[in-house]
């Protein structure tokens, strides 16, 4: 039982060990040539671009399902012009750099891993090695890249199109004239929460895809290894983003407001 | 990090790994993952220009020592020298360099999936040693056509059958001109004439390009038909005829067996070695 404990405590160390070195080559790669600029472009388009839709239809159902259950909330005190307010701080802040990156997670972090696995025992990776390519500079740079800086993208995007879900429920379900919902809005908005919208999706970006990564290349075990791969690495990323949530949220805290 | 190809080698080095020069070393090398034993005490020299065969039950080792050359493993003791430097406690960033005069053909081909066959062959050459496009194109016509594949050059990986991923795999390590080309099994699964094609491939770079050549196989007909055949330049035409027993010298087999070299000698030894040892005929026969 104590010996079991300690061959998981020396596992997960070495685990720790070895993610910290990915990102430490991965820092190197971002600074120092050679540098695939082909591959950066391919990934801004793979996980920005291909994210879009389930990102707006995220953001959309979630603004417009928070001005309803907020309206009913809200008419207890007789106060429905002031949905604007919490649909607009709620989402700014937390929902909308949360949703984007669990749905980034599932749909990116799941593709990375399973991409990275499958060349993993295939000797694909082997082979770019063999062919004087450094994989870390291949494949993980253009990924971590794309992650920084799509996914706080993303999430501007998703959370615009949640204030709007929440205008469309507002006017049309509430029956709120617009402009009340619109002054409403401007008014929850401090600006220390939008810079804490702005600032925690490149650390969930950033989160997602190097455990998508890390994950990926740690696959051994032919195809139902690349099925555990991937498994493996959407739960690790989406509980990372939770996690790491509520630390940069912490942290941000104490640093801005 | 500069990536550096193929590896420049000051003239010294240039002549002590010249024709018959020790281009590949491994001396008392030994690896083990976990608590089991792959490689127990392993040393062999390849010379330039000449070819090791490399024979041995499933799971004897072969494709490792293999990687342990490219570097892709580290061994937990002895020496590997590869084109004049020690390879086997060194960075990965310096094995770049090395590599450059490396080319292997996986066991499985290992081809990338979400690349074309074209862009496989000329992966070295565009993204790597960023040749102009046309000069890169040309290259990969004339690998391909050696390899018989030249109308297959834009599918992908997935559309083609086991062995014309062999083929497209050895026409990608052999795409940058290297000097020492690895062959893990390149045979394996190929039709017999396909096979020869390929074995003829391997003889005509060893003796019309002077690249020095590891070959791992379990197909004896093609381990002696590599090692006892010859390549000359007839004209237009490349001919196949059997090697004078001098040269067949330069063909060495290799039995692996528990981690260490069972049998090393060339094909004659072979033939006779297996008349006296079980094992060595069970394997031939
Ligand atoms: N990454 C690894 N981790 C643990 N064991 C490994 C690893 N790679 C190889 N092995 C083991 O090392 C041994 C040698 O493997 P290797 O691939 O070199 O065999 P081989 O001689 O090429 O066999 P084959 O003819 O089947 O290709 C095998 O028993 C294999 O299970
Ligand atoms: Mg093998």
């Amino acid at each position: 039982m104590g010996g079991g404990l300690v061959e998981w405590l020396k596992a997960a160390l070495l685990e720790v060990q070895e993610y910290v070195g990915m990102l430490s080559l991965t820092a190197r790669g971002i600074v120092s040539r050679p540098f695939y600029y082909r591959d950066v472009v391919q990934q801004f388009d793979a996980i920005g671009v291909g994210s879009l839709t389930v990102v707006l239809l995220t953001g959309l159902f979630t603004g417009m399902v928070l001005a309803l259950q907020s309206g009913t909330t809200l008419d207890a005190f007789g106060a429905r012009s002031m949905v604007g307010r919490l649909v607009s701080a709620s989402i700014v802040k937390e929902l909308g750099p949360v949703l984007t990156g669990l749905m980034v997670a599932g749909r990116v972090g799941s593709g990375i891993a399973a991409e990275l696995g499958s060349m993993m025992v295939t000797d694909q990776i082997a082979a770019l090695r063999a062919l004087g390519t450094d994989p870390i500079r291949k494949l993980v740079v253009p990924r971590v890249l794309a992650g920084l800086v799509m996914v706080p993208v993303l999430t501007v995007i998703a959370s615009a199109v949640g204030i709007v879900g929440g205008w469309i429920v507002t006017v049309f379900v509430l029956r709120v004239a617009s402009s009340v919902y619109w002054n409403s809005v401007v008014e929850g908005l401090y600006i220390q929460d939008v810079w804490m919208g702005l600032i925690k999706p490149f650390f969930l970006g950033f989160a997602i895809v190097s455990i998508g990564c890390h994950v990926g290349l740690r696959t051994t075990g032919g195809t139902q290894g690349v099925g555990r791969a991937t498994t493996n690495a959407v739960v690790a990323s989406s509980v990372a983003v939770i996690a790491v949530d509520y630390f940069v949220t912490q942290l941000l805290i104490v640093l801005i407001y | 990090m500069a990536v550096v190809h193929p590896a420049p080698r000051s003239a010294l080095l240039e002549e002590a790994l010249g024709p018959g020069g020790p281009i590949i070393v491994f001396d008392h090398v030994q690896l083990a993952f976990d608590d089991k034993i792959i490689l127990r005490d392993v040393s062999f020299t390849l010379k330039t220009g000449h070819t090791k065969i490399f024979l041995g039950a499933s799971g004897a080792g072969k494709s490792t020592i293999l990687r342990l050359i490219l570097g892709l493993l580290k061994p937990d003791g002895g020496q590997i020298f590869v084109n004049g430097e020690r390879v086997d406690d060194m960075s990965e960033d310096n094995l770049m360099a090395v590599r450059g005069d490396l080319g292997m053909v996986f066991q499985e081909g290992a081809l990338f999936d979400s690349l074309s066959v074209r862009e496989n062959v000329g992966y070295k050459l565009d993204e790597e040693l960023n040749w102009v496009r046309s000069d890169a194109d040309a290259r990969v016509q004339e690998v391909l056509g050696f390899v018989g594949l030249g109308e297959f050059i834009d599918r992908r990986p997935s559309e083609l059958s086991g062995g014309q991923r062999r083929r497209v795999a050895i026409a990608r390590a052999m795409a940058a001109k290297p000097r020492i080309l690895l062959y893990d099994e390149p045979t394996t699964g190929l039709d017999p004439i396909t096979a020869v094609t390929v074995d003829e491939e391997i003889i005509k770079l060893r003796d019309l390009e002077g690249v020095s050549s590891i070959l791992v196989t379990h197909q004896l007909r093609d381990a002696f038909f590599v090692a006892e055949h010859t390549a000359v330049r007839q004209g237009q035409d490349i001919e196949f005829p059997k090697a004078s027993p001098e040269k067949c010298q330069e063909a060495e087999f290799i039995m692996l067996r528990d981690g260490l070299i069972a049998f090393e000698g060339n094909a004659g030894e072979l033939r006779n070695a297996a008349q006296t040892d079980a094992y060595i005929e069970a394997f031939l026969s």
